[in-house]
């Protein structure tokens, strides 16, 4: 009984927090995600990177939700030559 | 009347209201669907739109709406007396701000979580969106001149206030880290951070923080303002989750701990009411009761703060339309209980007549010291709770400092987003650097905040009060003329939200004019250009919406009918 009440408190705590700034926060946080997806495909989408060797390693984990981000970005289909998603 | 007695009134005829007039409106005006899918369902992204439980929204849709201003107008409307002050906050929260916050959450929900002021450029004209926003603009800059005054009038009143304040950043910064950074759950660094910010206030008391009376022919209250608003520029630089978000879940602690304590106390000590029921002995120098109570208490009975507020975050995320009824109806009845604290404390915390005169002897002075009243009063009535009445009135300082602070947190940042979009818009790339334009939000405001009040720079600035009373509802009203206006094409009753409506407009209106001839008598140029131009804008949007009720315009076009 006591655990539930405060599972539930903790739940009621939780989202008294993040409510109000959840859209401010989530928003900042897209935008770095958006910075590092960029970097890290930059080489593919015609902007030479000194480092491409090393994020090329990172490519897989940005390629989840790269259709999401490139309609974002105002891209209606993929901008890679080799990938298409759409 | 007893103390006592008007606080059970205030909560008889509050939920009296919330379960009856609330619900006509909900079933007759409204029509509220169960079945509808809100826009947080519908485009549900995790982001914007997120779908709440109704106490989660109602509670931060609440504490997001009352702040400082809610306890400063009344504490300043007292001066004619507790009567007219608590007619018009019970009056005003019931048949005004109840259907005001409730329908421009309904009326956002419908129009796919669109703000007030995207809806009135598709309900009226796509001026009035560009009238909003010049409106909102005058209303930020007075809330960081008048909120900045008022911490500063609060610190050289009860300096015991002064370290609880600043070492509450620390400890907001650390709530801050722990959750975000080393993702701490929220309950125990806030539980511990409340007991911290407690224990500081009992230091307070012991460690008073004072700056010099007089330094470079400022007095110390116009030292604190250009403090205030320097912190308030550097804050709104902080990421929000560093220091804003997690002060502001401590002020929401804050707000119900000092309505609890104040409302027990009422009812515990059952003080006696000393201020008069109607001031006849009102100062040569106050303005007249009508209209300019009407503009002096906006927040805390009808606030067009509350609908940007309803429109911009909370409709994006209520789950059903039917919780819109608990979250905007319920949120403005809290505020008026907020409101009507600030009267019992300013109406029955002090001893005698005498003793409530200090505060209340001139106009100038229930300007500036209504919000001090309020202090020491609340304080008093803590009292009669053991609690000893300099740690209470610390505590009650602290607390309205933090809101006030809050606001000009939150209120600045919004300034500099504004600034930038105007600088988009008229290609001057220069005002979307944030560094320029924190420089100039922080400029304007001290300018407005130093010269409002020539023969008192710094310390005088509460004189922009009523101005900022008009310009809230100024904006209550056109979101009141919006809500008529649609009503009107769906064929709906239309006297709920007109008679609100005209109201507004005629009080806002008078006061405005009043307003003026005072600037124009004082010579004050300042005031009487911004006075001018409210004015005009309030003619202007009037003018609008009754252009717009020529066009006949489809319901469909306003409202999303469907079921979603």
């Amino acid at each position: 009984m006591v655990r539930l009440w405060w599972q539930g408190l903790v739940r009621f705590y939780d989202e008294m927090y993040q409510a109000p700034y959840r859209r401010i926060s989530r928003r900042a946080q897209r935008r770095q995600d958006d910075l590092f997806r960029l970097m890290v495909m930059s080489e593919s989408l015609g902007i030479p990177n000194p480092v491409s060797f090393y994020t090329l390693e990172l490519m897989p984990f940005v390629l989840e939700d790269f259709h999401e981000w490139h309609q974002r970005m105002g891209m209606e289909h993929s901008p890679l030559e080799g990938f298409r998603c759409c | 009347m007893t103390s006592w007695l008007m606080a059970l009134i205030a909560f008889v005829v509050f939920f009296l209201g919330y379960h009856f007039y609330s619900r006509f409106i909900a079933e007759r005006l409204f029509q509220l669907d169960p079945d509808y899918r809100t826009p947080s369902r519908r485009f549900e992204d995790g982001v914007d739109f997120v779908p709440t439980n109704k106490y989660v929204l109602w509670g931060h849709h609440f504490t997001s709406v009352a702040g400082a201003a809610p306890i400063i107008g009344p504490a300043i409307a007292m001066i004619w007396g507790w009567g007219p002050a608590l007619a018009w906050v019970l009056i005003g929260t019931v048949f005004m701000a109840g259907i005001h916050d409730f329908g421009t959450l309904w009326i956002s929900v419908r129009n796919r979580g669109q703000s007030i002021g995207a809806i009135a450029r598709n309900v009226i004209s796509p001026r009035a969106l560009t009238l909003f926003l010049l409106i909102i603009f005058f209303l930020l800059l007075m809330v960081n001149a008048v909120f900045a005054v008022a911490i500063g009038t609060l610190f050289s009143t009860f300096p015991e206030s002064v370290l609880p304040y600043w070492l509450q950043i620390p400890i907001a910064i650390a709530i801050g880290f722990l959750v975000y950074r080393r993702q701490w759950g929220i309950v125990l660094p806030s539980l511990v951070g409340l007991a911290a910010l407690l224990g500081l206030v009992y230091a307070g008391t012991i460690v008073p923080l004072e700056l010099p009376k007089e330094m470079a022919g400022y007095s110390s209250t116009a030292w604190w303002v250009l403090i205030m608003l320097g912190y308030g520029a550097i804050a709104s630089r902080l990421p929000v989750w560093l220091l804003l978000q997690p002060r502001d879940f401590i002020n929401s602690h804050l707000l119900f701990v000092c309505l609890v304590l104040v409302y027990l106390g009422v009812f515990i000590g059952q003080p006696e009411i000393v201020a008069p029921m109607y001031n006849e002995a009102v100062p040569d120098d106050a303005p007249p009761l009508l209209p300019l109570l009407f503009v002096t208490i906006a927040c805390g009975a009808i606030s067009g703060f509350h609908g940007l507020v309803s429109s911009g975050t909370s409709s994006k995320q209520l789950r059903y339309e039917t919780d819109a009824r608990f979250v905007g109806y319920l949120g403005s009845t809290g505020e008026g209980l907020l409101a009507v604290a600030a009267i019992l404390a300013t109406a029955a915390g002090f001893a005698t007549v005498g003793d409530w005169n200090d505060h209340y002897g001139t106009w100038a002075q229930a300007s500036s010291k209504g919000i001090a009243a309020f202090v020491q009063g609340a304080g008093n009535h803590v009292e009669n709770l053991g609690i000893p009445v300099e740690v209470a009135t610390t505590f009650m300082s602290m607390m309205v400092v933090a809101f006030a602070a809050t606001t000009l947190d939150t209120s600045m940042r919004l300034q500099r987003f504004i600034l930038g979009e105007i600088g988009r818009q008229y290609r001057m790339p220069a005002l979307g650097n944030i560094n320029f334009a924190t420089v100039i939000v922080f400029l304007s405001c001290a300018a407005l905040a130093f010269f409002a009040d020539p023969n008192n720079p710094g310390a005088g600035g509460m004189v922009l009060w009523p101005l900022f009373g008009t310009t809230n509802q100024l904006t209550a009203g056109l979101s009141l003329l919006i809500l008529t206006l649609v009503l009107w094409h769906l064929k709906r009753p239309i006297i709920f939200t007109l008679v609100p409506f005209l109201f507004l407009g005629v009080m806002t209106a008078w006061s405005m004019v009043i307003n003026i001839g005072g600037y124009l008598a004082d010579g004050n140029m300042l005031l009487l250009v911004i006075g001018g131009g409210i004015l005009v804008l309030n003619v202007w949007l009037v003018l609008e919406g009754v252009n717009a009720l020529r066009h006949s315009r489809e319901a469909s076009e306003m409202l999303d009918m469907g079921d979603g």
